[in-house]
This record gives C-alpha cells, sequence and structure tokens, in this order.
C-alpha cells in the first residue's frame, strides 16, 4: 500500500506575506508533475489550514507521511520541488530545512486549549471539527443538561472574560439567565481594536466553528433566541470563514429550528464593524448593531439588564466563546487545574516587536513574564537588551525589564499597573522610547475617543498635545507633574473603559521610566534616540567614502559634497527624516 | 444623478428596509457599491426615507471606515498598529506621503493613482511592519521597498 501522504502549508496573512500562495500553488504543480502520479494525487490533500503560531519561520510546512508529522520551515516555492522529491518521492526529508530547537522550544512551554484545533484542523470543513468531537458538547447538553447545570460548570471552570475585564462568564451568564425577559441576545464580541492584538482573528479564521458552539451552548444557557457576531471589517478572511461556517453549521441542524430535535432555536447574524476602537466598549457596540454612532452611554443600566434594543444581552469576546465546547466537553476542574487561584485556564497572546519569535502563543495564566519572552519567544532580535514589555494595548502599561520574573495573570497585571487585556504583548528594546511609546497610545486613544465625555475628549487631547511638547524639546519643569494629576482625573471620571484606561500607558511609562521623561524635559535629550526633533545627523568625515548615496536619498537637498570629497549635512534644511542614516553603508552618518 | 446610480440606490434601499433601517448597513453597501459615499446618495436617501442629513454624516465622519471621496486607481493601506510602529510604520508612511506629495489631510494623489489610507492594526503584528498594496499584504516591509513599489505602479501606468 502506499503512504497516505497529507501536506499541510501555513496561509495565514504571515504566511501568505511569506509566499505561502505560491508554496501551495508549487505543491499542487509539483505533485501532479512529479508523477507522484495520479493515483498519490488523489491520496493527497492540500489543507489550507490557520495559523500555527510560530510566524516567523513561515512559511511553515507540515508534511504527514502515513500520520507521521514533519514539519519545513521558511519554505519557498523553489524549495518544494526537493521536499516532493526526496520526501514524498524518495521518504527522506530534508533535514536542512526541517524546523530546529526553536520550534520545540516555541511550543514546549505552550498549553492549547483554544488553539488546539487551530492549524490542526481545516477551518472550511464541519467534518473535520465534528471528527474532532466538535459540537458533541452541545448534542450532549441539549440531550442531557438544564441550563443551570452547564451554568454551573462554566462557574466552576473559573473561566473570566477574555476581553480584557476579567469578569467571570459564569456568573454574567447566571445574571442573564435570572434577568426577566421572553427575548434575549448573546453577542460576540470580534471587534479586536487593540492595535497589536490577534488573537481573535486567528481564533475566527482558525476554527470558527468553536466559537459558534460557544456561543449556542451560551444562548441555551441564558435562554437567547439570536445571536450577532460584532466582526471588524479589516479581517475579510475571518469574516469569510465565519459566514461559510455559519452556513454550514445551518445546513446540518446546529443552527435554526429545534436545533437537535431538542426545543432549543437559536440563529447567528454577522454585523460588520465599521472602524471604531470605541466600539469594543459593550453599550457602544451595542449601538453600532442598532445602527448608531457607536457611543457608550452611562452604566447601570447593564447590558444584562438593558443590552440591545433593551432587551437583556450577554457580550462574551471570541476567546471566551471558544473555550467553552472544550471546557463543557472535558470538564470544569479539568479546565481549572490550569493556571492560578483566581486566574483559570490559559490566555492566549500575541506576542509581537522586537522579539526573535513573533508569532501567536497561548499559555497557562501565572506563567512568568520571562518563561513567555525567553523561552518561548527566544529573547530579544539582534542582541539587544530588553527594556519593556507592553500588555493590554492603549488600556494597559509598560512593565519594565527589572520585573520579568513576574506572573502573568490579571492579579499581577494589575499590581504593576498594567491589564491582561485582550492579549497584545509587545516586546520593547533599549531603541524604543518610553515617552514616544506613551504618545503614541494618547495619539491613539484620543483619535478614537468618541467625543462624548469632557474628561476623556478634552484630557486625552491635552495628555498629547503635553507629550508632543516633550518629545519636541518644548517640555517644561513640572510637566510630568502635570501629566500625572490630568492622567489622575481622566481615569478617575471618564465615562467608559476607553477613557478610564486612556492614560495607563503614560502612567506606567512615568512609573518606571522617569528618568526617560526627565531627560526629554531638562537635557532635551532621547536617550533612545527615537524622537526626531531631539536629534541631530551630521557625517564622520573620516568613514565618508563620498560615494554619494545619502546625498542622492536625501529629500530635503541637505546634503552636499563632491567626489572623492566627504559629505556634509546642512543642519538647518534637515529635516530629521533619517534616510541618510539608514542608506549610509559605512556607518559614517552620526546620530545625536 | 446618473441613472446607473439612482438604480443601485434603490435597491440598497430596499434592502435597508429588511435590515430593521440599520444606517451602518445602508452606508456600508453604498461604500461597497461606489467606493465611497458620494454626497448624491445621503440627499437621496434623505428624501427617500426622511431621515436627515446629518444623521448620516454623523455616522460617516464617526467610523473611520467611511470615505467621503471616491480613492485613487491604487490603493496602499499602511498598518500603524504598535507592532508597526515600534519597527518603523511612521517612516513607511512619511516616505510614502514624501513620495506621493500628499498634503497635509490628503490621502489620494493629485493625478488619481494613488490612495494612501492608515489602519490601526491589520493584526499581522508578528510580520511588522505591514502595508497592503491593492489587497496584497507586504510584510517586513521597509519605506524603501514600499516606494519602490509604488514608482514601479507608476512606471506601468505610462
Amino acid at each position: 500500500m502506499k503512504p497516505a501522504i497529507e501536506v499541510r502549508v501555513c496561509m495565514g496573512p504571515a504566511g501568505i506575506s511569506a509566499g505561502g500562495k505560491d508554496v501551495i500553488e508549487a505543491f499542487g504543480a509539483t505533485l501532479a508533475r512529479a508523477g507522484v502520479s495520479a493515483e498519490v494525487k488523489e491520496r493527497c490533500s492540500t489543507h489550507q489550514v490557520g495559523c500555527m503560531g510560530l510566524c516567523a519561520r513561515d512559511v511553515l510546512v507540515e508534511v504527514h507521511v502515513d500520520g507521521e508529522k514533519t514539519v519545513y520551515q521558511y519554505v519557498k516555492a523553489d524549495m518544494v520541488q526537493r521536499i516532493v522529491d526526496e520526501h514524498l518521492v524518495g521518504g527522506a526529508p530534508v533535514r536542512e530545512w526541517l524546523v530546529d530547537e526553536t520550534y520545540e522550544n516555541f511550543y514546549r512551554k505552550q498549553v492549547k486549549i483554544v488553539l488546539s484545533d487551530c492549524g490542526v484542523l481545516d477551518p472550511e470543513d464541519i467534518d473535520g471539527y465534528i471528527a474532532a468531537g466538535g459540537y458533541g458538547a452541545l448534542r450532549d447538553i441539549l440531550a442531557n443538561r438544564a441550563p443551570e447545570e452547564v451554568i454551573n460548570e462554566i462557574k466552576g471552570s473559573g473561566i473570566r472574560g477574555r476581553g480584557g475585564a476579567g469578569f467571570p462568564t459564569g456568573i454574567k451568564w447566571d445574571l442573564a439567565r435570572k434577568t426577566k425577559g421572553d427575548v434575549k441576545y448573546i453577542i460576540c464580541n470580534a471587534d479586536e481594536g487593540d492595535p497589536g492584538a490577534f488573537m481573535d482573528r486567528a481564533v475566527i479564521e482558525g476554527n470558527p466553528h468553536s466559537v459558534i458552539e460557544g456561543m449556542l451552548i451560551g444562548a441555551y444557557a441564558i435562554g437567547a433566541r439570536q445571536g450577532y457576531v460584532y466582526i471588524r471589517a479589516e479581517y475579510p478572511l475571518a469574516v469569510e470563514r465565519l459566514k461559510l461556517a455559519l452556513g454550514q453549521a445551518r445546513e446540518r441542524g446546529f443552527l435554526g429550528k429545534d436545533i437537535l430535535g431538542a426545543d432549543f432555536t437559536f440563529d447567528i447574524e454577522v454585523k460588520l464593524g465599521a472602524g471604531a476602537f470605541v466600539c469594543g466598549e459593550e453599550t457602544a457596540l451595542i449601538a453600532s448593531i442598532e445602527g448608531q454612532r457607536g457611543m457608550p452611554r452611562p452604566k447601570p443600566p447593564f447590558p444584562i439588564s438593558k443590552g440591545l434594543w433593551q432587551r437583556p444581552t450577554v457580550i462574551n469576546n471570541v476567546e471566551t466563546l471558544a473555550n467553552i465546547p472544550y471546557i463543557m466537553r472535558k470538564g470544569a476542574a479539568w479546565y481549572a487545574s490550569f493556571g492560578t487561584e483566581k486566574s483559570k485556564g490559559t490566555k492566549v497572546f500575541a506576542l509581537t516587536g522586537k522579539i526573535k519569535n513573533p508569532g501567536l502563543i497561548e499559555v497557562p495564566m501565572g506563567i512568568t513574564l520571562r518563561e513567555i519572552i525567553e523561552e518561548i519567544g527566544g529573547g530579544i532580535e539582534g542582541g539587544k537588551a530588553l527594556k519593556a514589555v507592553q500588555t493590554g494595548g492603549p488600556s494597559g502599561g509598560c512593565i519594565p525589564a527589572s520585573l520579568l520574573d513576574m506572573n502573568v495573570d490579571y492579579e499581577s497585571l494589575a499590581k504593576v499597573g498594567s491589564i491582561v487585556g485582550s492579549g497584545g504583548m509587545i516586546v520593547l528594546d533599549e531603541d524604543d522610547c518610553m515617552v514616544n511609546v506613551a504618545k503614541y497610545f494618547v495619539h491613539f486613544t484620543q483619535e478614537e475617543s468618541c467625543g462624548k465625555c469632557v474628561p476623556c475628549r478634552v484630557g486625552t487631547k491635552r495628555l498629547l498635545e503635553m507629550l508632543e511638547r516633550i518629545t519636541k524639546g518644548q517640555g517644561r519643569e513640572g510637566d510630568i507633574e502635570r501629566l500625572e494629576a490630568l492622567s489622575d482625573g481622566v481615569r478617575t471620571t471618564a465615562l467608559c473603559g476607553l477613557g478610564q484606561s486612556a492614560p495607563n500607558p503614560v502612567l506606567s511609562t512615568i512609573r518606571y521610566f522617569r528618568e526617560e521623561y526627565e531627560a526629554h524635559i531638562r537635557d532635551k535629550k532621547c536617550p533612545a534616540k527615537v524622537c526626531k526633533d531631539l536629534l541631530t545627523y551630521s557625517v564622520d568625515a573620516a568613514l565618508c567614502k563620498a560615494c554619494g548615496v545619502c546625498k542622492k536619498e536625501c529629500p530635503a537637498g541637505a546634503i552636499a559634497g563632491e567626489k572623492k570629497q566627504p559629505h556634509s549635512i546642512d543642519p538647518s534644511k534637515c529635516i530629521r527624516c533619517g534616510i541618510c542614516f539608514d542608506v549610509c553603508k559605512f556607518k559614517s552618518v552620526e546620530r545625536h | 444623478m446618473k441613472k446607473n446610480m439612482t438604480g443601485t440606490l434603490e435597491k440598497i434601499v430596499a434592502s435597508y428596509r429588511e435590515q430593521r433601517g440599520n444606517v451602518i448597513f445602508l452606508l456600508q453597501e453604498t461604500q461597497g457599491a461606489f467606493g465611497y459615499v458620494p454626497k448624491e446618495a445621503v440627499e437621496y436617501f434623505s428624501e427617500e426615507l426622511d431621515i436627515a442629513a446629518s444623521k448620516f454624516y454623523g455616522v460617516t465622519t464617526f467610523y473611520s471606515q467611511f470615505r467621503s471621496k471616491p480613492t485613487g486607481k491604487n490603493v496602499i493601506v499602511a498598518c500603524c498598529g504598535t507592532a508597526c510602529h515600534v519597527k518603523g510604520a511612521e517612516k513607511i508612511s512619511s516616505s510614502l506621503r514624501r513620495e506621493l506629495s500628499l498634503p497635509e489631510g490628503e490621502d489620494t494623489s493629485q493625478d488619481g493613482e494613488f490612495t494612501l489610507e492608515m489602519v490601526a492594526c491589520l493584526g499581522t503584528c508578528s510580520v511588522a511592519p505591514v502595508v497592503l498594496i491593492n489587497g496584497d499584504v507586504r510584510g517586513k516591509t521597509s519605506s524603501d521597498k514600499v516606494v519602490r513599489e509604488v514608482r514601479a505602479l507608476r512606471k506601468k501606468k505610462s
């Protein structure tokens, strides 16, 4: 018997951008051509699997021969021929292209629950999900368990909202169940607006049925007949796969009337977000689904009692919902065995920035930051020194390198002035300016502020102006204290979570990197050499080879110099774009 | 208003009525059909549905997805998410603005060939910095590479 061969190519955006499409096409063509004859071709199924996590090594290709898995890294289309010839035909893997130790380390400390089927199952095939036990939890619940039992199971698992706030999911469902009302809604919040976070995209693209099953179980528990997924329009592939999955689920009778013959009717509609960060806030999200401007309103009343169209509404994050089927299948005790006393289970993080192995990781709550950065992430890129880790996006804070041994869970992160948030984890190195990072986030929240309440509308604007002044060398004595006082005002008086958390990046950078603020304000220097207005460029005549590249590339015409003569930069014309610094091959351009 | 435009708008209004009067849906459909939300469309909806035009403008200016002007022939989307930011996204966008001679506050080049849009995060942070050129992802890119590609696109046209 000929071996059963399966080739899996990583085709996430990272995979695609590394040439995944070409690799898939090359496999198709090469297999056919190499006379890995028509017969063999029939047995080969080239799945388009979702994210495998270690995007840094893309294109990753898994080759399964008779169930034995081999993984290739950095695959390009022109490598396919040899893989087919030597491995698939010849039976000997191409050793030098296989993944190395880094790949093993990347996975060793991870615990995959939500992501367990991502990159394994074909997200466009419902049968794969069902064969792996999918919709089994739903079937069991509809046949054997009362809504209250489901809620108790979820309560027992200890899972808390993965969107950032960390409210216990079981308690939320319980409150919703007990709220009187014949029409209730469940909404999946897939408006992943935090810059630097992409786990929700990965979950929906990699395993959309787990989210659908999670919503079904939630709907059954609270007594909802209609659900909505509010998803960013910026994620076209996720939207497409979700819609496809919903269609398949409807065909198989998992959605619609009298699901699986039980007295339970439920369906899900997809609502596209139109690009507003504030719509991640639940009352704003509801306004947006209703077709209004997405502006938050004061709570209470909470959506649990008055939500979508004034009806009781539960809003859960994608990752939370995708956990539910696994919890119901394996039990609350199993889930609660991961994590810490107060933060149970796992959390998916998008590990990015100046890290060797950026990617999507799932780790047990309570893991140390050091394990994530050094062991999973492989340390800092280019031999630089770690400076800080930013978690929680614009609502979070920067954790300095000195706190690397802290645990990562809701409580520990709050204690150091940051949050788990939706799961963005951006690694910063010595070349990053912390004042600039704070300015970046405040610029973001200021732009995204809906403008309804004064503390946020005006407060973030004034914070931004102060930070801009400081980074331009116009900082004044007392600015740090003014930033702190204003931050405190915004934090305590803004209407919604966006405003209340907007000062966090400022406060946490002042807390841990005060001396950098002082250097900007007093010495008019940016120690990390990032803030443009505080830099000057000059040419070291001894190193200059007079190649003329900088002169040619300078958009301001600020560089003068004849052939074979060292060049020089006219500071009055220089716009400090840094192009000369980047293009000089002889490192003769200096930045002060 | 052109005749074929009216036909499209009529269809959009019909599906809008099915969607329990969701203004966002209406505007998304409009933008899907025309690439932006034309003033004429808003006037038509306002008349047809007896909703003040300000309501539509309130929504289009609130959400970053909506455009009030058509895009250029080539659309470049520069991600300015956090991961891209720390990997030099600002340099890329300022180089592009210079290359396309975009004046302050404008996102489309005067010859109508290029539009440069900024987006908060494309969710492809592991290959930062990221730029989309006419819908195709360019990961781990640089201002150099992107500017070269823009020049190539321009050459192709002439």
